[in-house]
């Protein structure tokens, strides 16, 4: 309780001076608003059809991709996963292939393949397959023997192993890979949207409102937004980690 | 005592082995499916040679891109993880200390490092215009989470024991920071560190490829207007082995930094490296 009030009087005193420091004039307010005004930008924005529109698209995106990228990665994992000399292999491969930043694929990517969402929505599912990727590999590889060995004394064959035992088993540290990869691709979805690669969501319409005339004001609103849903992404994830996932060590330990 | 260098020896050769089995594949895909978006690996070798070597002693051999693209980008990412990890390990080491401190800013950083760091460099575009000061803010911005939270919880895993022979032996508060705290939360460091490294070069690339008139992302750009992929593949090469590079120098100096420790923490399976 205490460590919650002074918390809301950490962020109200960052507020205030943020507020105080607008008015001081230390810069003309269209480059330093003060944050009142921000908040006012904000409420304008939301109360439009096209503002919310281009939220949508960035959070339409995202969630795609997360699903995609979960959806190949994930099996993916268990097939890789399951073959140690496989599993050894692709370690060292993207060991190689990692320290390219993605963003740096979005030129590539715009030519290949043009404008749409499917930019987006490709580069962020090729940034976020790797985590969810390797949480599923290390999840088995660190699979109790003797919980396989018990399967296989009560005569399950392989598949009913890998469905019954091992991919319950890795859950937890696989979406520990999904949340590491929900972060991950928001940011590529909105690099894309900020290079130009899309025709909407909130990375573009900021851009749009960082050119010409300087107008602050408008571009944090729209950095508040994404910091917004950045956050209820890690909450909201990390929520629903600890629902499902409540009796396992591994979830108690990430936070 | 022999088996753990013969152990490591293999892990090298089967590491360059695959590495090189996996360029192999890649040339000949690329042959057979001779696609101009993706140029087979010899002739990205080739392009590599061509953009960053000339026959010219007095410039060691280097092309003038070398000095005036790669540098200037090398300097601006290392620079702003040089300021991430002052910033970082200063401000958290200090709350990991201190409880009401923490308690008092911890929602205020839950919310700026949710902030996806892209979503930054518009605001700093508009603060700074374009150029170097913008591409720093934003990698500062960034990066500094990862260290700042780790430094934070490697303050807090002081024990008991160290806490309580320190405060017997009347340490000044300077001597406590730096004998007992720091090496305590060392290892915690640098795997923030880490993270925070390789969350610079991104930043560092993005900040190029919106607004900049010079260094690698501005190169990739440029590369995207005039369609020479072949160039823009040397450019995604030469980061990604500027990444291995780094990555792998900073991994060095850990083991040196950190050989004393007894049981080094084993480093997280998957590093929060985003973006």
């Amino acid at each position: 309780m205490r460590s919650a009030l002074r918390g809301a009087i950490g962020v109200a005193g960052f507020l205030l001076l943020w507020e105080a420091a607008g008015h001081a004039g230390f810069a003309p307010q269209n480059l330093f608003p003060p944050v009142s005004m921000v908040f006012a930008r904000l409420g304008e924005l939301l109360a439009t059809e096209e503002f919310l529109r281009e939220i949508i698209a960035t959070v339409l995106a995202w969630l795609i991709a997360l699903a995609l990228a979960t959806g190949i990665a994930v099996p993916l994992g268990l097939l890789l996963g399951s073959y140690p000399a496989v599993r050894r292999a692709t370690k060292v491969l993207v060991e190689f292939i990692r320290p390219v930043p993605p963003v740096a694929l979005i030129p590539l990517l715009i030519v290949l393949i043009g404008n749409g969402p499917e930019t987006k929505i490709s580069l962020a599912v090729f940034g976020a397959l790797w985590p969810i990727l390797f949480n599923t590999i290390y999840a088995l590889d660190e699979l109790e023997p003797m919980y396989v060995e018990t399967a296989r004394s009560f005569g399950l064959g392989r598949g009913a192993i890998m469905a019954r035992v091992a991919l319950p088993n890795a859950l937890p540290f696989i979406f520990t890979g999904v949340r590491i990869s929900a972060s991950i691709s928001l940011i590529l979805v909105i690099s894309v949207e900020l290079r130009g690669g899309g025709t909407a969501g909130i990375g573009y319409w900021m851009l749009g409102v960082s050119q010409g005339i300087r107008q602050m004001d408008l571009v944090l609103a729209g950095t508040v937004v994404a910091g917004v849903i950045g956050l209820l992404s890690n909450y909201g994830l990390e929520w629903l980690q600890r629902r499902l996932f409540g009796w396992n060590e591994i979830a108690q330990e990430a936070r | 005592m022999s088996e753990q260098p013969r152990r490591r020896a293999r892990g090298f050769l089967e590491r360059w082995l695959v590495f090189a089995g996996a360029v192999v594949v890649w040339e000949i895909v690329t042959r057979i499916s001779d696609s101009v978006f993706f140029p087979p690996p010899s002739k990205i070798a080739q392009f590599c040679a061509e953009l960053w070597f000339v026959a010219e002693p007095t410039q060691l051999f280097l092309a003038d891109t070398v000095y005036e693209d790669i540098l200037p980008s090398l300097a601006r990412a290392l620079g702003g993880w040089l300021i991430t990890a002052v910033v970082g390990i200063s401000l958290g080491l200090a709350l990991g200390r201190s409880r009401i401190a923490y308690e008092y800013l911890n929602p205020l950083v839950t919310f700026l490092r949710s902030v996806p760091p892209p979503a930054l460099i518009p605001v700093f575009m508009v603060a700074f215009g374009i150029g170097t000061e913008m591409q720093i803010a934003t990698i500062v911005f960034g990066a500094l989470w990862p260290v700042l939270l780790n430094s934070v919880d490697g303050a807090r895993s002081v024990d008991r024991v160290k806490t309580d022979t320190a405060r017997s032996f009347r340490i000044s508060r300077a001597e406590w920071i730096r004998m007992v705290v720091f090496p305590a939360a060392l290892p915690k460091i640098f795997a923030g560190l880490r993270t925070s490294l390789a969350i610079s070069l991104i930043l560092m690339v993005m900040s190029e490829l919106v607004s900049s008139n010079h260094g690698i992302g501005y190169r990739i750009q440029l590369s995207q207007n005039t369609f020479s992929f072949d160039t823009m593949w040397a450019w995604l090469v030469l980061l990604g082995a500027l990444g291995y590079l780094l990555n792998n120098a900073l991994l060095a100096l850990e083991r040196r930094m950190l050989g004393w420790q007894p049981k080094r923490e084993a480093a997280p399976a998957t590093a929060k490296a985003g973006g």
